[in-house]
């Protein structure tokens, strides 16, 4: 069986002589003197014998082959597939980043708070905002934190837009329920929001509205006028953002948005069914002692020396505790570190390159689709990188395609919800048009 | 050192992608970006120089000895890392069809199996990323099932004043008004003290046992069995679990819910503040209040159901998809390598080397409960300020110095110079021996000379930072 303890059985009894304990089982019971009797080893564990790190790895390697991986993968709908460099993996990787706590300990930890630092900047340069914590769990905690953010004793209700990735809106609507306040799901018209249900619903009690850009069926919302309207109401306003499309669309900031959030999965991180992904969350100066989580700032020691520590403190819940504006305390920092090393070595020109990559192949996707008989566009608004088609036999489509190491779209309300990455090249776009063709023609 | 922006250098750049190989499309004009994309402009080389760099400017696990209190900073096995990043589960896509994911369902059903089992429960989620996140879970659980009864006049969370600031915060997010119960003198719960907030609004109480004292509450049945006769429910905070999982189960102490830290527990890195996994488990009873996926549920064919209000049908949802999935695999890994035998040597261990370590401490230092401990116990060096003006804060910096990570300070926070060591079983006699001998000299030095502890460290690449300075003139980005 592994075993990480160092010391051997000799050195345990001579331990726990010196604490004047008999050696083995009994000198362990009587450490733990305080424990009810009837509740000490009072169940056998059902578990299996322990195994050595050969047998473990065969064993989980077995088991990942239990999974079916993918050639090309044209599913999004909040998980992309994007691709990772290769440094972006290894530095990461690093023993002292990896197994390093949360650097309390600013003398000893400052490469971590300096690449903490690094993250809010390229963060808030992404978005366009001011400042930016140190990440939260994922896109959909973002926007649920954020939405805390905006709430007020007068101002207690969240709105959001019926566009929106419905796993997000499931999990605002999850902390509305915590805190005891209310969601109201704005309704979609042509696949975007309905702003003139919107400015109907904008009352004087609604603390926020959260709008997604480009929306959960990829479309483009007109952002800056959702914006404005918000504002005249004086509720908050957050977009969730792809954090790829930031780099050629209009940011938060320039939205006029007081929040920006997403899911920052793209940013280097693999898919691995679901996690670890990173929220990344920020918002203008004058909310910046309402952001929850970590935040990193620059200071100096005694010496002048510039110097990194976890800053503005006294929002968080070790200090305040039930005051605080959110439980946070570990979040998703080598995440944010792999972000940060993808966003560096990806520069202004690759990030872009990225974004309209994928945007082209997904408008490449919906126009070689769209060429077959019977397939349409739900939507006929802009899109960026993903899109919504409906076609007869959907579900003999996706079989067809995953027979061929193709993941097809997401069945989404009765359509199907496509995804193009940098990663999907044409030939596999055309071998997925020729596949869908084929079954529609049975 | 440099920032990335400052070793930025305008059109340097990295070639990742092929050209695009379709017509390109531009995103349309009034969507587009109008502001500059402000990212520093790098060759691979200066990427990775600098984060070499900043590497080094790290402390880890691996760099030496980390008795942070509470933290369980237990070494994080080489193989856990191997196993999460095989390609057959880092390349899934969570909405990927039944079929093609039958290994990570494999992981997370036998994860749970192992986990359930430890713990005493009968269901569980992995959603939740993290152990407050856990613990925001396991409250709604808690709130879900009084809901469910319309039983709404349970308004009140009981915490120890001992806990973690977590528990408070997390109970006043889930809308219930939190209610601070005082430690007895032996650091347990004071019977009396719980007996006097017991009521029809009691929601639950939220306790950490071992406490965050190292103390293992002997009256934790009595503690669980009031709570239930007053017919609230008993959260379990496993924060440190480390200390006895194996050998007792939160279950049978009497608890109907539970997190796990499997960044604590069970050996996933830290890595420098996240993530982490706060596994859920809970009693059959309120399985059904337990987190979905709103469209892992839809892609299998499970619409959640429409417009019911949560707690009456209606599902929570506390993250995207299943949660921190590598995570689990890494901490399901360490769990096949410890097996049945090796989960309870593994709590032993590291009880014997919190008590070895405050054997050899106790002579100098004076322990703030003087009893056996669990996996950690708390110094409360108040008597060497008063002695020597040098407070646990500097005592922590000054153990920098000699290659030990400073313990939890100041916490918790009925013990005000509070130093909370937690070993952990990963450590030899060597490394806690070495560790004692430092801690008899810092504390000889305070006494020799305590300017020179007072401004203390001496040997990292800042001194300490000015923290009010960082606070009051807030600069959190570069420019």
């Amino acid at each position: 069986m592994g075993t990480y303890i160092p010391s051997t059985k000799g050195e345990r009894d001579e331990m726990l002589a010196s604490l004047g304990l008999p050696a083995g089982e009994e000198g362990y019971r009587k450490l733990y003197s305080d424990v009810p009797e009837s509740v000490f080893r009072s169940h056998e564990l059902d578990l299996p014998e322990g195994m050595s790190e050969l047998s473990v790895v065969r064993k989980m390697t077995r088991i990942a082959g239990e999974n079916k991986t993918y050639q090309t993968i044209l599913r999004g709908a909040g998980a992309y597939d994007h691709y990772i460099p290769a440094i972006v993996k290894s530095i990461p990787n690093k023993e002292e980043f990896l197994t390093a706590y949360t650097p309390y300990q600013a003398e000893i930890n400052q490469g971590i708070l300096q690449s903490i630092f690094e993250y809010q900047t390229m963060i808030c340069g992404l978005t366009g905002m001011d400042v930016s914590n140190a990440s939260v769990y994922d896109g959909a905690t973002a926007a649920a934190e954020a939405a805390a953010m905006c709430r007020s004793p007068k101002r207690r209700v969240t709105l959001v837009s019926a566009t929106t990735n419905p796993e997000v809106i499931s999990v605002i609507r999850t902390y509305c329920y915590g805190a005891g306040t209310e969601l109201r799901i704005v309704p979609a018209k042509d696949g975007r929001t309905d702003v003139s249900k919107l400015a109907e619903m904008l009352t004087e009690d609604v603390a926020g509205l959260y709008l997604q850009q480009p929306n959960f069926y990829g479309l483009f919302e007109d952002a800056k006028a959702i914006g404005e309207l918000v504002h005249a109401h004086k509720a908050m306003y957050i977009m969730g953002c792809s954090p790829i499309a930031l780099s050629v669309m209009a940011t938060p900031g320039e939205c006029g948005a007081d929040i920006a959030v997403g899911e920052g999965q793209s940013l280097g991180l693999p898919l691995a069914y679901g996690g670890p992904y990173l929220g990344y969350m920020a918002t203008t100066s004058k909310n910046m002692r309402k952001l929850p989580g970590r935040i990193v700032g620059q200071t100096t020691d005694h010496e002048g020396k510039r110097a990194y520590v976890l800053s503005l403190q006294a929002r968080e819940q070790h200090i305040r505790r039930e005051k605080a504006s959110s439980n946070i305390c570990s979040n998703e920092a080598l995440c944010a570190l792999t972000a940060s090393v993808y966003m560096a070595y990806m520069g202004p020109s690759g990030m872009k390159e990225v974004a309209m990559q994928s945007m082209s192949k997904a408008h490449y996707l919906a126009k070689k689709l769209t060429a077959i008989p019977g397939v349409r566009l739900r939507y006929s608004g802009a899109f960026f990188d993903e899109f919504l088609t409906d076609m007869p036999k959907a579900d003999a489509v996706l079989e067809a395609l995953d027979a061929e190491g193709i993941l097809g779209g997401l069945p989404v309300e009765e359509g199907i919800l496509w995804c193009a990455t940098e990663k999907v090249s044409k030939d596999a776009m055309d071998h997925t048009a020729a596949i869908v063709k084929e079954v529609l023609a049975q | 050192m440099k920032l990335l922006f400052e070793r930025s250098v305008p059109g340097r750049k990295t070639q990742v992608l092929p050209p695009c190989d379709v017509e390109t499309v531009e995103i349309p004009k009034e969507y587009k970006r109008l502001t500059l994309l402000p990212l520093p402009e790098l060759s691979e080389v200066d990427v990775t120089r600098h984060y070499t760099e900043l590497d080094h400017q790290v402390f880890g696990v691996n760099c030496g000895f980390y008795p942070l209190g509470s933290c369980t900073m237990k070494y994080n096995p080489r193989v856990d890392e191997e196993t999460a990043a095989l390609p057959g589960f880092t390349g899934i896509h969570p909405l990927a069809p039944a079929s093609a994911v039958k290994g990570c369902e494999e992981i997370l059903q036998t994860a749970k199996k192992d986990l359930c089992e430890i713990s005493g429960m009968d269901d569980m989620t992995f959603q939740p990323a993290a152990g407050a996140h856990g613990e925001f879970t396991g409250v709604l659980l808690i709130k879900q099932y009084h809901d469910s009864r319309g039983d709404t006049a349970r308004r009140k969370i009981i915490v120890p004043d001992s806990a973690h600031g977590t528990n408070p915060a997390t109970a006043s997010m889930c809308g219930f008004e939190v209610v601070n119960v005082a430690s007895a003198p032996d650091g347990g719960i004071d019977l009396d003290a719980l007996e006097s907030v017991l009521g029809p609004d009691t929601a639950g109480l939220m306790l950490t046992n071992p406490n965050t004292l190292g103390l293992f509450d002997r009256n934790i049945l009595k503690i669980t069995s009031m709570v239930h006769e007053a017919g609230g429910l008993c959260y379990y905070d496993g924060a440190n679990l480390n200390a006895v999982m194996g050998l007792v189960r939160p279950g049978d102490m009497g608890f109907d819910c539970v997190h796990m830290n499997l960044h604590k527990t069970f050996a996933t890195p830290h890595g420098g503040g996240g993530p982490g996994a706060g596994a859920v488990g809970c009693k059959a009873f309120l399985a059904q209040f337990l987190p979905h996926s709103v469209l892992m549920d839809a892609k299998d064919g499970k619409p959640a159901p429409e417009n019911a209000a949560i707690g009456h049908g209606g599902r929570i949802q506390v993250r995207g998809f299943a949660g921190n999935f590598l995570i689990v695999v890494r901490a399901l890994t360490y769990i096949l390598s410890l097996g049945k035998e090796g989960i309870p040597e593994t709590a032993e261990n590291a009880v014997l080397n919190a008590n070895y370590l405050m054997h050899q401490l106790e002579d100098m230092y004076r322990v703030a409960y003087p009893r056996t401990c669990m996996h950690e116990f708390v110094l409360d060096l108040q008597d060497l300020k008063e002695e020597t003006g040098c407070s646990a804060l500097d005592v922590a910096k000054t153990l920098i110095d000699y290659g030990i990570h400073p313990p939890t300070m100041y916490f918790p926070l009925i013990v005000h110079e509070a130093l909370m060591l937690e070993p952990t079983e990963t450590e030899s006699r060597e490394t806690l021996d070495e560790a004692a001998e430092v801690f008899r000299k810092v504390y000889q030095l305070a006494h020799d000379d305590p300017d020179y502890v007072k401004a203390s460290p001496h040997s990292t690449v800042i001194g300490r930072p000015d923290e009010v300075q960082a606070s009051r003139h807030p600069v959190v980005k570069y420019g």
